[in-house]
């Protein structure tokens, strides 16, 4: 018979597994490279290696006009682009000095909330599908599509729409509008609560991220974090509070925040999020003045419409001026600094001019960029497995990061 | 009216079809494609929806996504490709077996997109070959479900090595 | 918020920081500061390079300012004498205010002084700086390129390196030499 071998503990010779996650791999989105440090199942140390998706969004807006820029700030956070293209005009507006009529704002706000609905759709719907709740990622992408049909008619365009222009937008809101979005309240609301169903008490996604990925909020305040998770945290910071801009201070809403900063807690601040983004857009819906002007009606900012371009000469000398390089707008030379709430959190825009028609910098601030790096600490200690949820949970997208 | 082969043989009533081994092997492979999205940025938005209820591409047999490159035929490229992410890309393509087709999805990986500068390779094609150009920034989902008709086309009728 | 109608700016509602701060600034740091402004509603401050880890310790610690929200660089070629300026965004949740921090640099001393101790979020925009920009960080842990690759020569947000300058790793560009008879991006 075999004689006890337990007794004595028997060294075994072993050596940390280095193990590549990414940068092509479905949890890291894509386009991180995670080089993680494995003691069995356990993460001891790990490198974040970023910027396989750097298009140099930068020096292609130093190379641009001031409103073609508008085309690389869209691709930025690609889930909700309106919300960027908003960020970078008001801080052109500010240098400018120039206020967007408020039809304008409103209809500013009302698209700027509904991008942040597909975003955190997207989210919870992605952090799902990896955790393996498909029908989660199913439902979330089916409201995201309702959403993306409104926005299509909108703007024109579901995913880089390049909506806003210097001065206002670039499209009315068409007739009918207001009834196609609140029809589909409904279908969202519903949504949300099936998948608040499916989800929040799930045994099994509460085992996966219950307690995982939490940081103190001494080291989240380092990081720089703000956004979804930050108020995860309990840090009570939201851009759209503390600096009220366009009219948020004119709506009710509520921050949803929690207390344990773990992927939970994310999960269920966006989930809240996107019921108070619906509350915003009543409140806006019902504000919005039927009539007006979208854009501020100077000259100067807002091209000419088409039909008047065509028939007479003013109009013609007018876009001229708006489309031909040395005759196009120049802010005075200066440097400003605009933050809107991104899906992400602050979403910063560092604008210098030195009074030319291209921009001299055009700087983003990546809300993601202070997560990513924390995610090093998230992970370490945690088992490989948990670095799905914390990914999916910090919602990094690629366009952001790395710019 | 000119009957198919298998409309003819079930009139018929006759336990078999005859066609040529090259036609059954594209239709076999054509409708179990398994796709490896290389997604790396906007697009990949689009493709979501693409694979999704409501544009589904499970309905033409393409639903499921593999993570592996041994394990998938179609390399659908989602999104711009940086110099920085280009040798990953040749490396997973290298490691597919035969038969493999490669899908550029979007501008950016058909020539770049709107990023003519340091970063960007100006389109796939530099590095691999390509199959079919689904063009957009990013493309219509429904775009994508006519380019994915189209490769069902192209494997289809193009010569299978067995 | 913190009201003071002098900042009030046109659509930042008093979320910058006050004259009080400036002057509370230059009673500590007299000879460090170069200048400052209060342009568009914003508060920005121009400071001497030698005095930037004291400044961000006072900011931290005694100010409140417990945020680093962005850290960048600008290059000013050919449009002024010191060609770059590393530009900080402070950020205090208490108090509810914000502070741009200018810290101008020659481009033969091209280097400052690392946040990294005060703040971890500092690490990762000092490696993209030192990526984009060149300006190297004393002391940051590691200094190394975040956003390019190893191989990749040169610092492409520079107002000297040309947009279309390509340095690929792999494919038919990468046998011909970088620069070689590129246009120049248009206008």
């Amino acid at each position: 018979m075999a004689e006890s071998v337990g007794t004595s503990p028997v060294s075994i010779r072993s050596r940390d597994l280095t193990l590549n996650m990414g940068p092509s791999h479905p949890t890291t989105h894509g386009i991180v490279r995670l080089k993680v440090s494995t003691q069995g199942e356990e993460i001891v140390d790990c490198d974040i290696e970023i910027g396989y998706l750097h298009r140099g969004f930068e020096k292609m807006c130093e190379n641009h006009p001031w409103n073609q820029a508008v085309v690389y700030v869209d691709r930025l956070n690609y889930v909700s682009p309106i919300i960027n293209d908003v960020g970078y005009h008001m801080a052109v507006e500010k240098l400018l000095d120039i206020e967007v009529p408020a039809r304008g704002q409103w209809m500013r706000m009302l698209t700027s909330e509904l991008m942040r609905i597909c975003d955190h759709q997207t989210c919870v719907a992605a952090s799902c599908m990896e955790l393996g709740a498909f029908t989660a990622f199913l439902y979330l992408i089916k409201g995201r599509d309702l959403l993306w049909e409104v926005l299509e008619k909108i703007c024109g365009a579901r995913v880089t729409t390049s909506y806003t222009r210097i001065g206002g937008l670039a499209y009315e809101p068409y007739p009918g509008m207001k009834e196609e979005i609140l029809d589909l309240f409904t279908d969202l609301r519903d949504i949300n609560r099936e998948i608040d169903k499916l989800m929040s008490d799930n045994r099994i996604f509460i085992d996966r991220t219950r307690g995982i990925g939490a940081l103190d909020r001494e080291t989240c305040l380092s990081y720089g974090f703000t956004g979804p998770v930050a108020r995860a945290a309990g840090i009570e910071y939201d851009v759209r509070v503390q600096h009220p801009y366009m009219l948020y201070n004119q709506v009710d809403f509520d921050i949803p925040v929690c207390s344990n900063g773990d992927c939970y807690d994310r999960y269920l601040v966006r989930l809240n999020e996107m019921e108070q983004s619906l509350r915003i857009i009543e409140q806006c819906l019902a504000k919005l003045p039927a009539a007006g002007p979208v854009s501020v009606e100077d000259a100067r900012y807002t091209p000419p419409p088409k039909e008047l371009v065509y028939t007479r000469i003013e109009p013609l000398m007018n876009h001229f001026k708006h489309h031909m390089w040395g005759h196009m707008i120049a802010p005075p030379a200066g440097a400003v600094y605009h933050a809107v709430e991104g899906g992400n959190g602050e979403l910063g825009f560092y604008l210098v001019s030195t009074g030319e028609e291209r921009p001299w910098k055009v700087r983003c601030r990546p809300p993601c960029f202070g997560l990513t790096q924390a995610l090093k600490e998230m992970i370490i200690g945690g088992m490989v497995s948990d670095v799905v949820p914390i990914f999916g949970s910090i919602n990094m997208i690629g366009g952001e990061l790395d710019r | 009216m000119e009957l198919s082969p298998l409309q003819r043989s079930l009139e018929l009533a006759e336990p078999f079809v005859t066609t040529k081994l090259d036609k059954v092997l594209g239709w076999g492979r054509k409708y179990s494609i398994f796709n490896y999205p290389f997604v790396t940025a906007c697009c990949g938005m689009e493709y979501m929806s693409a694979a999704c209820s409501r544009y589904d591409m499970d309905r033409f047999g393409a639903g499921l996504p593999r993570f592996s490159p041994r394990q998938s035929d179609v390399l659908l490229v989602v999104g711009t490709i940086t110099h920085k992410m280009a040798p990953v890309l040749k490396q997973v393509y290298d490691q597919m077996c035969e038969p493999k087709w490669v899908v550029a999805f979007g501008a950016c990986t058909i020539s770049g997109g709107p990023y003519n500068n340091y970063a960007v390779l100006q389109g796939i094609d530099q590095i691999i070959p390509v199959d079919i150009y689904i063009p957009g920034c990013p493309p219509h989902a429904e775009i994508v479900m006519d380019g994915l008709i189209k490769l069902q086309a192209k494997i289809q009728n193009q010569k299978h090595e067995v | 918020m913190s009201e003071t109608p002098e900042v009030r700016g046109f659509r930042d509602h008093g979320s910058w920081a006050g004259p009080e701060l400036v002057e509370a600034l230059r009673e500590r740091f007299d000879s460090g500061m170069l200048g400052d402004s209060a342009a568009h509603g914003e508060r920005e401050v121009t400071i001497r390079r030698e005095i930037l880890p004291a400044l961000a310790r006072w900011l931290k610690e005694e100010q409140g300012f417990e945020m680093l929200l962005d850290l960048t660089a600008v290059d000013y070629l050919g449009k002024r004498e010191t060609r770059f300026e590393v530009v900080a965004h402070f950020y205090s949740l208490s108090g509810n205010r914000r502070l741009r921090v200018c810290v101008p640099l020659r481009e033969e001393a091209a280097e400052l002084p690392s946040l990294t101790s005060l703040w971890k979020a500092a690490d990762w925009y000092e490696r993209e700086i030192w990526d984009l920009y060149g300006i190297r960080f004393a002391g940051h842990p590691d200094l190394r390129r975040l956003l390019l690759y190893d191989q990749f020569k040169g610092h492409p947000l520079r107002k000297d390196y040309r947009m279309k300058d390509r340095q690929p790793l792999i494919g038919p560009e990468a046998v011909r030499p970088a620069g070689a008879g590129e246009e120049r991006a248009h206008g």
